[in-house]
């Protein structure tokens, strides 16, 4: 029974084309903007000096002011990860219809943008189904461990020189901690659902995150050995600007550790090839398989917003995070000046800072996107096998190696200096490289034809 | 379930409150410093005394639950408390470990554990020699020698000077002060590890081949 579609418009209108437009750059303008402005004036001594806070206030008045400032962070945070995940779907979802050779979602506005959020108002107005011999209050509350596990991420995600919720001291440790929280939820939805699938799903998440754990972990030990601390803040002002002066490059084990923790990331989250506990094509859908409605969409919303979660810690720990290239973090610390509200140079650079850190997670995130649709699913065994037998070694291998080698660079600190410009050097040439190969396979093909008229 | 839920609701409320009262008794023993005064009630308070709610709470759900997979999610709510006091006692490096070992590491284990048995509702009680009179008895020994020792004891009370990181100093004692007990106890878990995979490893048969490969 085929359904009748309304046939395609021969032309996007042209006002359908600006609104677009203007959604796609509006949409991510207000919310970086507002992680712009709010994280640095949202912060104890800031609004103690604003407000005229001293020991002589109530208590009470003071917390409540914290706690209404740390609620407002909150609810900024969420919504960032909220946006950006409906975001990334519309571009994953156009991606892969690039790759495969088909069109992809192109109804709703110019290049189909407002798909996610065609998809958001259907996935509010869906039934909220509980089977009726699920375990009814887990399998409602399920989601919601999910959605703190990915959301307490946001604490301690640098965005800019000084935009950051709060800067822990044990930064890395405490991302690395809270994703449990993601893991238990797994858990629960796939064992509460009482459907052998979504068990199967479960079990299979479990293992593998818990598996994975400790070669991201050993991975992540070697910036931290490199930086002397474990702070997200500290670990990026340790790095410097340019590309031969990040972590990745200034040391031969950080750079296979890198593709460690990134491989290790991918399959914590969940992602293609590692995406065995939602295998569509074994488990129906795996631990969501008996989700509908909007408990479904919190599901795939974590797991779109793990992806800015993943990118951004890799570029926080390895390639330099939010460093300008010829400017120190400490020039910037010196023209915020003495006022409560920071000179305009100072937010200058803090927006020059975002727009660098947004760019190299972007970059990542593309890089996650194109492998899902590039490489197949890989086996259980074969899962474990990878995770055990090669990342666990070669990781403890890559950390030893960092250790010896930061007692070198102490005894002779220009090693870093020849390091990373032979190794940014060999980067530079294998992207060339890339790039020729790829030239190649278009023509290969008699050119790679864009066809504009089903935008 | 809702009725059984306020029951425990109310006896964790009771059982902090008891809490409560011994900390003003040990406060009154004179057992703290002569300069240490009691501030007046603030949020933090109320926020510490709703943490340790929780976690009592959790604890109880652990304890009387008849499912155990909601023993474990009592566990998680007890567990997590456990590190939000840590986190209020200025010890932020140990509540995120807390996190990690205990939520990240055990509790899933127990999860998954839990998981793979069947019938894990209305778990019969398969050793009923000890039963309420014996649990009865156990609080009525246990509890006045811990309320003796919690009133005798000479707390060392001070306030943190400010809240400030900890990890360099765990990490540079780990490596100085207590190096023998931190690699004694590395040892113990290598220990345990290579029992686990001896345990697990299938026995292989001469003729067999390994299955594992290729």
């Amino acid at each position: 029974m085929p359904v009748n579609y309304p046939p395609a418009p021969k032309h996007t209108p042209r006002w359908m084309i600006a609104v677009t437009l203007a959604a796609m750059v509006g949409i991510p303008a207000l919310i970086l903007g507002a992680v712009l402005v709010a994280t640095p004036l949202l912060q104890p001594g800031v609004l103690d000096a604003a407000l005229g806070f001293g020991p002589e206030t109530s208590p009470w008045t003071r917390d409540l002011v914290y706690v209404a400032a740390v609620l407002g962070l909150g609810f900024l945070m969420v919504n960032f990860g909220a946006i950006f995940s409906g975001a990334i779907s519309w571009y994953e979802r156009r991606v892969a219809g690039r790759i495969q050779s088909r069109i992809g979602p192109n109804r709703a506005g110019f290049l189909g943008f407002f798909v996610w959020i065609a998809d958001a108002v259907k996935m509010i107005l869906k039934e909220d189904l509980v089977p009726a011999e699920a375990d009814a209050l887990l399998f409602r509350a399920a989601p919601y461990f999910v959605l703190v596990g990915f959301a307490c991420t946001f604490v301690v995600l640098p965005f800019g020189h000084s935009l950051a919720v709060t800067d822990l001291d044990v930064g890395i440790f405490y991302v690395t901690s809270v994703t449990a929280l993601t893991v238990v939820g797994i858990l629960i939805s796939g064992w509460s659902s009482n459907s052998k699938w979504a068990l199967f799903g479960g079990m299979r998440s479990a293992a593998q995150v818990i598996s994975y754990e400790i070669p991201a972990g050993l991975a992540i030990f070697v910036p931290v050995a490199m930086a002397g601390t474990l702070s997200m803040q500290g670990l990026i002002r340790a790095q410097g600007g340019f590309p031969w002066e990040w972590f990745a490059f200034r040391n031969p084990a950080a750079l296979v550790a890198l593709f460690i923790l990134f491989t290790s990331q991918l399959a914590e989250a969940n992602r293609t090839p590692f995406d065995l506990p939602e295998a569509e094509s074994e488990l129906v859908a795996g631990y969501l398989s008996e989700y509908s409605g909007f408990r479904f969409a919190i599901f795939f919303l974590c797991e779109w917003g793990n992806i800015w979660v993943l990118s951004a810690i890799a570029v926080t720990l390895f390639l330099g995070g939010w460093q300008i290239p010829g400017v120190t973090a400490e020039q910037i610390d010196a023209v915020r000046g003495a006022a409560t509200v920071p000179a305009l140079a100072w937010w200058g650079w803090n927006a020059l800072s975002l727009v660098v850190f947004t760019a190299k997670t972007l970059v990542l995130c593309n890089v996650v996107v194109w492998l899902r649709w590039t490489l197949p699913r890989i086996r259980v065994d074969q899962m474990m096998g990878l995770c055990w037998k090669y990342l666990v070694p070669i990781a403890f291998g890559c950390l030893v190696f960092t250790l010896f080698w930061q007692v070198g660079v102490g005894a002779r600190p220009q090693l870093e200096a020849i390091t990373g410009g032979v190794l940014f050097a060999g980067a530079v040439v294998l992207a060339l490289l890339f790039g020729r190969r790829v030239r190649l396979n278009i023509q290969a093909v008699q050119g790679d034809k864009f066809d504009l008229s089903n935008w | 379930m809702s009725k059984k839920l306020y029951t425990w609701i109310a006896l964790a409320a009771l059982v902090v409150l008891f809490v409560g009262v011994l900390g003003v008794e040990v406060g009154r023993g004179g057992a703290l410093p002569a300069d240490f005064e009691v501030g007046p009630f603030t949020l933090r308070d109320a926020i510490f005394y709703l943490f340790a709610a929780l976690t009592v709470a959790g604890a109880g759900l652990t304890a009387f639950s008849r499912n155990i997979v909601y023993s474990a999610v009592g566990l998680l709510t007890a567990l997590t408390g456990a590190g939000a006091i840590y986190a209020w006692m200025d010890a932020d490096f140990l509540a995120v470990t807390q996190l990690l070992v205990y939520i990240g590491g055990v509790l899933v284990l127990i999860l998954f554990a839990v998981m793979l048995t069947n019938r894990i509702t209305e778990v019969k009680v398969s050793n009923v020699s000890l039963g309420v009179a014996g649990g009865v008895a156990l609080l009525a020994s246990t509890v006045p020698v811990l309320c003796f020792v919690a009133l005798a004891t000479p707390w060392a009370a001070h306030e943190p000077e400010a809240f400030g990181p900890t990890t360099r100093s765990i990490g540079n004692a780990f490596l100085s002060q207590w190096l023998l007990p931190f690699e004694l106890a590395s040892l113990v878990l290598l220990a345990t590890l290579i029992g686990a995979v001896v345990i697990a490893r299938k026995e292989l048969k001469a003729d067999e081949p390994d299955p594992s490969l290729g």
